[in-house]
């Protein structure tokens, strides 16, 4: 082989050899196990430290709001979950008495918190769900002054 | 310069160039070299494979599932940034689409156009399609985000060098920057919870059942079931995304 070709095969050969040393230093652990991603990944993102729960689901409610949860289970509101109302428990569940979930009772309140779902719109199925329209349906009053909100249709006036 | 004398044949360079074809192509099976192999198909598994269903019909528009998943993964408030947000299409009698997303949806919706207007209007709740061939991981240069053995697309915080260009490539529009941390977020499926046996937010949150997933490989599942009972699609097939999130009643006016 010609002197020049042998002198470009040498360089060559060390920097690929520079190279892989380089890239054994600087691609990160668990690269490549799985995919073209750092494995470790799954497991940060599934890290409940850095992540979290705070939607802690109905079992959580049950113990303490058994009687609630019991009426709720024969009205139409049966299929919605506690916490869709009342927020994330994970901070109630710690200090029930400081930091509470009650949803405030008052009239515009109650008027805007459940006529995000139960105000007249066309692009909502009157057999999914019962609609008014807010005003016109007992424009002065709060919604709970008559509805009780786990039971909505139970001793209305 | 001397020419070698010896005269290279048509079939000695066929003979090299299948010998180097070859050689590619049987080291591409060979483990450190597999990124082209996947690029092409799912890895196949018995492990679970997840797909999401979301019923039209359902869908009442109240905004829980965008409410609560802001509230369970920390999704910065303002400026207003959504991993799962609603709209509301509403088709005019003359024909013209009117599409809505105030704040997401996570405050509800109000009817905008007088009912004698209206055509047809319905609510479309949207989040990451988690999609089988993903655009987003295909274009990652560093290969910062990334489809879990389970089919969700997730986001390596710590690999992730904010360049956008995911954000760019996604055609659902579900990714975005945090504006504190510098790298792209986007809906996780909650993998927190779906590690620890949990239901991610937005499926508990919804009061009407619109939203489930399941596993796609299982016969007898819920996303098998869903399939085979509704009629369903998914957004923008033209892609060829394979977006694993199936919409029953999908109108053909949804962009």
């Amino acid at each position: 082989m010609p002197p020049q070709i042998n002198r470009l095969l040498i360089l060559f050969a060390i920097l690929i050899a520079l190279f892989l040393i380089v890239r054994h230093f600087l691609v990160p652990a668990s690269f490549g196990d799985l995919g073209h991603y750092r494995a470790n990944s799954l497991i940060d993102n599934a890290d409940t430290l850095l992540h979290p729960v705070k939607y802690r689901g109905v079992k959580s409610c049950e113990g303490c709001h058994d009687s609630v949860i019991a009426l709720k289970k024969i009205g139409p509101h049966v299929n919605i979950k506690c916490e869709t109302c009342h927020g994330p428990a994970f901070k109630h569940i710690k200090n029930p008495k400081t930091d509470t979930l009650l949803v405030p009772k008052t009239i515009p309140y109650t008027r805007f918190f459940c006529a995000k779902c139960h105000t007249k719109n066309k692009a909502r199925n009157e057999k999914i769900i019962k609609q008014i329209d807010p005003n016109e349906h007992n424009v002065d009053m709060a919604c709970t002054d008559c509805h009780n909100p786990h039971h909505p249709l139970k001793d209305l006036k | 310069m001397a020419i070698d004398e010896k005269n290279t044949t048509r079939r000695t360079f066929f003979k090299t160039a299948g010998l180097i074809a070859g050689g590619f192509l049987a080291g591409s099976y060979m483990k450190p070299f597999t990124g082209a192999l996947y690029a092409a198909e799912e890895p196949k598994g018995k492990g679970k494979w997840y797909g999401i269903g979301i019923d039209l019909e359902k869908c009442i528009g109240c905004g829980n599932c965008a409410k609560a998943c802001k509230a369970e993964n920390d999704v910065p408030l303002e400026p207003f940034f959504f991993r799962s947000w609603v709209e509301q299409y509403t088709i005019k009698n003359d024909g013209t689409v009117k599409v809505e997303s105030p704040n997401g949806g996570i405050d509800g919706f109000k009817q905008s156009v007088p009912d004698n207007e209206i055509m047809k209007s319905f609510f479309v709740p949207k989040m990451c399609n988690h999609c089988a061939t993903s655009p987003c991981e295909q274009v990652c240069p560093v290969g910062a985000t990334f489809r879990s053995p389970e089919g969700i697309v997730l986001v390596d915080k710590e690999y992730c060098i904010g360049c956008r260009y995911c954000v760019q490539a996604c055609p659902y529009g579900c990714r975005y920057l945090h504006p504190i941390k510098k790298t792209v977020d986007k809906c996780t499926f909650c993998y927190h919870r779906l590690k620890n046996g949990l239901n991610p937010a937005c499926m508990d949150a919804c009061p009407v059942g619109a939203r489930i997933y399941g596993d796609l490989r299982d016969p007898n599942g819920v996303m098998a079931e869903f399939i085979k009972t509704h009629t369903c699609n998914t957004l923008k097939p033209h892609l060829n995304t394979r977006s694993k999130l199936y919409y029953n009643a999908l109108s053909q006016e949804v962009r």
